[in-house]
């Protein structure tokens, strides 16, 4: 489990998460959506240790992970833009994080499901954007890890891909693995997700199921509850004006 | 660390740029010598060609290479592996890969010419080493400023700046100021100065082990007395030791706490 507790970052002037309290279950998958610059790519980052905090606190497993490195080796993680050492083949990047992490990754059997065997003894620099993120999704889901942390990983994949990345998801939960991902797709956020936190401003507007969320806003889908709330935040602000 | 060197020499040796760049000393090495048919001679070409080029090529393919591998930073600091490692390993696997294309492109020409039966194999290796420690210099300042800056025009900017002052600016400002100076006695300043800057201590290096410091009049007398002695070249490369160790400490106390 993931404690986040009081989380508040500012980068100079601009603050960018204020005071997020969250928690993020065991075998479940979660998914962090809100608008551009809300604070999803920072929150994540900062479970990673990439972010270091202004204050507050993160725990996993209960204890704090802030100032420690060891405890990523429990944490798969996919970064948004997908980008490599240009001169290293894809079969050479693959020996490079498994050199790393001290541990053979099962990219045997990834490399099919995402349809990269010709690109193995390609260069990264000759790939195109889709082909790399596919090695992104790979590097990322050839160790087993009890948790996943993706950002925006459906960007760039082709409808075939999509569909085996969402499969792949869907078997991890099954074998209790923790998922947490940030996208801005909501279909996929209701198709795969149990859970769902909603950052605003750097805060928490809401976090619970997309059932709930829909429930709670009288509306038919998620799609037209979050235009809703983005409508009423925009209404508030302009009679605050 | 090392596994990081390891993948970064590997990636960086078969990388275009290090090619042309090896292919360019190859190229001069062999036109300087058979131009002039003397080793002696050519070591003194090449000598004003290294101390502006090493340097250059350290500080842009350093800021390119930092900002290219930008987005792949961020895949190793969510690996279990401490900060330091990841930066003491790609500063190392590019400066190394980067001396390495330096030591191939004008080694080979003077090997195949006969360094060996020439006597001056003691200058050739002066040449070398100080070739090599302005890689390493310039490499970890340019490492230093892409870290510093986000931005990826502001930090090629500043390093060409950097590079700029140190090259020729700060030359203009020494000769001003031994000009302003000259009736009082400069010896001590123009030492001091001299190793403030790595490229004019190299080049005073060099210029003394190849016993051309007769060049440069009366300063060149000083600089006899003083770097002449074993004392004063123990002190010259403990000052190009510095210059490669405080910016790479320095880029390992900043990435500790920078975010990304």
């Amino acid at each position: 489990m993931i404690e986040i507790i009081d989380l508040f970052k500012r980068y100079q002037r601009l603050e960018v998460l204020t005071g997020v309290d969250l928690s993020i279950e065991d075998g479940k998958i979660t998914a962090i959506l809100g608008p551009n610059g809300s604070g999803k790519t920072t929150l994540i980052k900062s479970i990673l240790g990439l972010v270091k905090p202004t204050s507050g606190d993160i725990r996993y497993e209960r204890d704090s992970v802030l100032g420690k490195w060891e405890y990523r080796r429990k944490i798969g993680y996919l970064p948004q833009i997908a980008r490599f050492p240009e001169n290293l083949t894809v079969r050479e990047l693959i020996r490079f994080v498994e050199d790393l992490r001290n541990l053979q990754g099962n990219s045997e059997q990834l490399i099919p499901l995402f349809e990269l065997e010709n690109s193995l003894p390609k260069k990264l620099r000759f790939l195109s954007g889709g082909t790399r993120q596919k090695v992104n999704l790979l590097l990322t889901f050839m160790f087993d890890s009890p948790l996943y942390i993706l950002d925006e990983p459906t960007s760039g994949l082709d409808p075939v891909a999509l569909i085996r990345f969402k499969d792949l998801i869907i078997k991890l939960k099954d074998q209790q693995r923790t998922i947490l991902f940030t996208t801005h797709i909501i279909p996929l956020v209701e198709e795969i997700s149990d859970k769902l936190i909603f950052l605003l401003d750097g805060k928490v507007f809401f976090q619970g199921t997309c059932q709930e969320i829909i429930s709670d806003h009288e509306e038919l889908n998620l799609e037209k509850a979050i235009a809703r709330i983005l409508s009423n935040k925009h209404h508030a602000e302009n009679i605050e004006i | 660390m090392l596994k990081i060197l390891k993948y970064s020499l590997f990636d960086l040796i078969r990388s275009r740029w290090l090619i042309i760049y090896t292919l360019f000393f190859l190229i001069a090495g062999y036109v300087i010598l058979y131009l002039g048919s003397d080793i002696s001679k050519a070591i003194a070409s090449l000598m004003n060609l290294i101390l502006i080029l090493t340097p250059l090529i350290g500080t842009l393919f350093g800021v390119i290479n930092y900002y290219n591998s930008r987005e792949f930073i961020e895949l190793l600091l969510a690996q279990p592996i401490r900060r330091r490692a990841i930066f003491l390993g790609m500063y190392l696997g590019f400066s190394i890969s980067l001396s390495l294309a330096f030591l191939f492109g004008i080694g080979i020409p003077f090997l195949s010419y006969g360094l060996w039966y020439s006597g001056e194999i003691s200058n050739f290796l002066s040449l070398v080493v100080v070739g090599i420690f302005l890689t390493f210099i310039f490499s970890a300042f340019a490492f230093l400023i892409a870290v510093y800056n986000e931005n990826r025009l502001k930090g090629f900017g500043i390093s060409i700046l950097f590079w700029l002052f140190m090259a020729f600016v700060y030359d203009g400002i020494f000769f001003i100021s031994l000009i302003l100076f000259e009736e009082y006695p400069v010896e001590k300043l123009a030492i001091v100065l001299s190793t403030l800057n790595p490229i004019d201590l190299s080049r005073t290096l060099v210029m003394l082990k190849l016993d051309i410091s007769a060049l440069m009049g009366y300063t060149g007398a000083v600089f006899r007395k003083f770097f002449g002695t074993s004392m004063g070249m123990i002190l010259s490369y403990g000052a190009l030791v510095t210059w490669s160790v405080v910016p790479v400490l320095w880029i390992i106390n900043k990435s500790r706490n920078k975010d990304f």
